[in-house]
């Protein structure tokens, strides 16, 4: 039921986009009058500002049910709940990576947190998106954020390059997603999620289904699905790293969600038609992006096709079209994130200022130079490769086992047989820093503790989630049911 | 009751990452530490060979903890008759290996130990699963330290070596994983002995053959996707290689014995002659092609598949001779050959690796033709590689022997076609090593550098003297380790001959 007066007790399950709106203000206030000298004090606010959010999320927001706010526009559940604490926590451990980073390229200014920040509020409006125009407002504050963060180095021709293929490609998948949702409406006559899957039952008329394959063409977009991923690599590679990692991680979450509320949930009744479009993306996806992954040179543009490679597993998940499927893919995506933010890490820590460590061969013999850096990225990769004991392995097996309770046997076959192809490149990686001496005598670079002890913590969480996959295996499970 | 199978696979794991921690500027420690505990572990583990029970088929040590509830997978382990002998063969390999590795590993010597530990406990850890994703967990992270081990401390073409031994052993094991999980979606839990007791169609028994043979077959290796052994073998480290032979190839036979005939027996019986056609190529074609390498581990490798050839031959030997005999009288023989002979062949290979690493530490040479007369300057060295030889090539009295006799009777009893190809391995096993050990052993003092050898210190006679004792032993009295096997093979050879088809 719509509420009709707001009171505290209303409004406390939506705190974390809240207190995040205050934190953008109180971060942009206090950078501007910090000025030139104290750099330092924009990056430390904002992991302060995550600190408390996450805070007063755990306090406030946690609800033991569904629980719904502003005429149905947002959702407040156990998912949103647990998504927007991952959010918190992925961010942080970004931004700690990447500070050093922005300080030896002279980019490390307040707009940039400020950026972060609006696009995390994106992606927190996203996984609580109850109606079809919270999910647009969403994509929208993510997008544009992210857009002005790739341009962030402005005097890089690269990342102005990219940012400006991101900005109109993503504009593309925006306007996709606008058209599909306004057809949608016309269809069913409700924006609201809710309503949505209780009108839309069983055989779909030719309206909705012309809406829905633009909403599937908007998610492929966004996702960074074969064949709407041609900006993925262009931005990852030209980017800065720190926007990479960015990219790379939390807005995952937001895409997830977005696909969950939007075709799972909101278009659940027609599963089958989207299915099948995901099905053929996901096949698309997986042998592409393997396929083109192997012949890179560029750490950063092999990342990015490792990336399509791993939406591919995200989509399959979906495909399965079962609470369990969903499940599947929440957990491979909040361990892709895990991961990514450690690889896409090691390349910041393994940058130091006027060299960009994004060549596969500056990795030549890292062992020698920096031997945890090189033992934190060999246990990505290997997670990524899907190797046991680490956590990719489980990630890959639980969309294996998706699709084996929904008898689809070509796309396990497939995907199985990808995940070969993929491991090849991650051993590339592997090999350069182990087996090969290092072409010159690079200075080691240098990082604080605490940022090593970040990362040292990340690769563990690897392993350690990987010998005892249960607990977070339970929580996807118990999130989706 | 004390939690052997446990210790037995984390205690060399703990050790092996302190050994990591310690790193390379206290390697001393590191070292002494790795061979205590690799002592230990081996110590661990025979109790569980002494108080093992020969009268039951059931697993034994057995120990089951909630591992991933959702799944109904479970840490289970557990031992039966054919993965007890593994296990005390894995815990005693891994000494002589780290003791080679003493003086002779001086690059990154603390991951060396560390890697060898870690495996020791992950290969334990496949021989003692009896969860099918626990057995998975494990086969697949064995991958990571091997994979290390011969691009890290290997030859010239150590990369391409390790990189087409990682893609091919997961290709294989890929494929195997889909074959569990379709299992695990049909019968509810991953435990290996609800997939052997789950009724299949012969259709779906078929698909899970072939994916249990693509994992089983590259491991073994079989003809024709054995390509990647040569290469890993002459590029990885003598401990590598010994490793490689004695322990990771037996994952194959095993793989065969508790996966396929169990949980296919149907599927077996349709494509035994397939097995048995591709295991009399690896006797016949690669004995030929072992007596034509020119490298000393490129022979012993393509030796080893020869000799596995014999393990998958006795294991799929049963059908052909439940056919012509109409009964179960002897159709476990070929598996009880099947079993000696990878208890053998560890021994045997183990040995005959160390012994060209002996060499090879000396010379820098593995080329067969750089050597000649080495029996001039280190006779006791001489007469250990000969004993292994004569083992190699199933001299009775010793431990190769057992092995191969039992599969040729066994397979008498099918056909004597497949006795007469496989007797052919008395004739070409013999060529192959003894031109071998003629060429490098005897004769005159072929060249300066050999002139200079000097003959085994107190270590390396240590570790072939303790070798060839065993050798020895399994050879002149095989009798417990039959005895252990039994009741195991009994229930197996039942196992794979009922039906598993629904009606």
């Amino acid at each position: 039921m719509p509420e009709t007066t707001m009171t505290w007790a209303s409004l406390a399950p939506a705190v974390s986009e809240i207190w995040l709106v205050a934190a953008i203000c109180i971060v942009l206030l206090a950078d501007a009058f910090a000025g030139e000298t104290r750099r330092n004090l924009a990056p430390t606010l904002t992991l302060i500002a995550l600190a408390v959010g996450a805070a007063l999320t755990v306090l406030y927001a946690n609800v033991d049910h569904s629980t719904v706010l502003f005429d149905g526009m947002y959702v407040a559940d156990g998912l949103a709940y647990t998504l927007k604490l991952f959010g918190y926590v992925f961010v942080a451990f970004g931004l700690l990576y990447s500070r050093d980073y922005l300080e030896e390229r002279g980019i490390l200014r307040g707009e940039y947190f400020v950026l972060m920040l609006t696009a995390l509020l994106g992606i927190f409006v996203l996984v609580s998106a109850g109606s079809m125009l919270t999910v647009y407002i969403g994509v929208e504050l993510l997008a544009l954020s992210v857009y002005a963060m790739a341009a962030f180095d402005r005097d890089s021709g690269v990342a102005a390059e990219s940012a400006m293929k991101y900005f109109v490609l993503g504009a593309i998948g925006s306007g996709a997603l606008l058209y599909g949702m306004s057809m949608i409406y016309g269809m069913t006559g409700t924006l609201n999620l809710d309503e949505l899957a209780q009108k839309l039952q069983g055989e779909p008329n030719l309206g909705v289904t012309i809406g829905l394959v633009f909403v599937v063409v908007a998610v492929a977009f966004k996702l960074g699905a074969v064949p709407f991923h041609m900006w993925l690599p262009d931005v990852y590679q030209g980017a800065p790293t720190s926007v990479t990692l960015f990219i790379g991680t939390a807005p995952k979450i937001a895409y997830f969600a977005l696909t969950l509320r939007l075709l799972a949930h909101g278009l659940g009744g027609v599963v089958v038609e989207w299915s099948q479009m995901l099905g053929a993306l996901a096949v698309l996806t997986l042998v592409v992006g393997n396929v083109v992954a192997i012949v890179q040179t560029n750490l950063k543009r092999m990342l990015a096709y490792s990336t399509i490679s791993n939406v591919g597993f995200i989509v399959l998940g979906f495909t399965a079209g079962t609470p369990d499927g969903y499940t599947a893919a929440l957990y491979y995506t909040l361990i892709y994130i895990l991961v990514a933010l450690g690889s896409f890490g090691v390349i910041l820590m393994a940058s130091r200022k006027g060299f960009e460590a994004d060549h596969l061969d500056h990795y030549k013999g890292l062992y020698k130079r920096d031997p945890m850096l090189a033992l934190a990225m060999m246990m990505l990769m290997f997670s990524t490769a899907g190797v046991p004991p680490f956590v990719g392995f489980w990630a890959k097996l639980r969309i294996f086992q998706a699709l084996w309770e929904t008898n689809h046997f070509w796309l396990v076959i497939i995907s199985a047989a990808m995940s070969v192809v993929g491991a090849f490149y991650y051993l590339r990686v592997i090999k350069l820093m182990y087996f090969d001496a290092p072409p010159a005598v690079y200075p080691p670079p240098q990082h604080s503790a605490g940022v090593r002890a970040a990362l040292g913590l990340n690769a563990l969480a690897v392993l350690v989630l990987g010998v005892i996959p249960a607990p977070l295996l339970d929580l996807c499970s118990r999130l989706i049911h | 009751m004390f939690p052997y199978l446990s210790v037995l696979i984390w205690l060399p794991i703990a050790a092996g990452i302190a050994v990591l921690v310690l790193g390379d500027k206290n390697v001393g420690a590191g070292r002494w530490l790795a061979l205590g505990a690799s002592v230990a572990t081996f110590l661990v583990s025979l109790p569980v060979a002494i108080h093992f029970g020969t009268t039951t088929a059931d697993f034994q040590f057995v120990e089951k903890v909630d591992w991933i509830t959702r799944f109904h997978s479970y840490y289970a382990l557990g031992l039966d008759g054919i993965s007890m002998p593994l296990v005390v063969l894995t815990t005693f390999i891994t000494i002589p290996v780290i003791i080679a590795a003493w003086t002779v590993i001086e690059a990154r010597p603390a991951q060396y130990y560390a890697a060898f530990l870690i495996m020791e406990g992950l290969m334990i850890g496949v021989f003692s699963a009896t969860d099918a994703l626990l057995f998975y967990f494990f086969w697949e992270a064995m991958l990571i330290p091997m994979f290390l081990i011969i691009g890290i401390w290997g030859g010239p073409r150590r990369v391409y070596a390790t990189i087409k031994f990682f893609l091919y052993t997961f290709l294989g094991s890929v494929f195997m994983l889909v074959a569990l999980i379709y299992m695990y979606v049909k019968a509810g839990d991953y435990s290996i002995a609800s997939f052997q007791s789950l009724p299949l169609t012969l259709v779906e028994q078929r698909y899970i053959f072939i994916a249990f043979f693509m994992a089983f077959a590259v491991k073994v290796p079989m003809w024709p996707v054995h390509t990647w052994l040569p290469d890993a073998h002459v590029e990885a480290p003598t401990g590598g290689s010994v490793i490689l032979a004695a322990i990771m190839l037996k994952m194959g036979g095993y793989g065969f014995l508790r996966f396929n005939l169990p949980i296919t027996p149907d599927a077996s019986r349709e494509l035994d002659l397939f097995i048995i056609a591709l295991s009399l190529i690896a006797v016949v074609y690669i004995g030929f092609v072992a007596l034509v390498q020119q490298d000393m581990k490129k022979l012993i490798a393509y030796s080893s598949i020869a000799h596995m050839g014999f393990v998958t031959l006795g294991a799929f030997i049963v059908y052909q001779i439940v056919r012509n005999t109409g009964g179960l009288q002897g159709a476990g023989m070929g598996m009880d050959g099947a079993m000696v002979q990878m208890i053998s062949h560890g021994l045997v290979s183990g040995a005959l690796f160390l012994c060209v690493g002996v060499l090879y530490d000396r010379m820098h040479s593995r080329q067969i033709s750089d050597y000649g007369g080495v029996i001039n300057k280190m006779p006791i060295f001489a007469a250990f590689m000969v004993l292994f030889a004569m083992a190699n090539t199933g001299l009775p009295g010793t431990s190769g022997f057992v092995g191969e006799f039992l599969v040729i009777i066994a397979s008498f009893k099918a056909s004597f076609w497949y006795s007469l190809l496989a007797a052919t391995t008395l004739i070409l096993g013999a060529a192959y090593t003894l031109w071998l050990v003629k060429r490098v052993v005897f004769g005159p003092v072929a060249n300066e550098k050999v002139e200079h050898l000097t003959d085994l210190n107190g270590r390396e006679f240590g570790i072939l003297a303790v070798l060839a004792v065993a050798v020895l032993v399994v050879g002149c009295w095989p009798a417990p380790l039959l005895k252990v096997m039994q009741p195991t093979i009994h229930h197996l050879v039942d196992q794979a001959v009922a039906s598993k088809i629904p009606v």
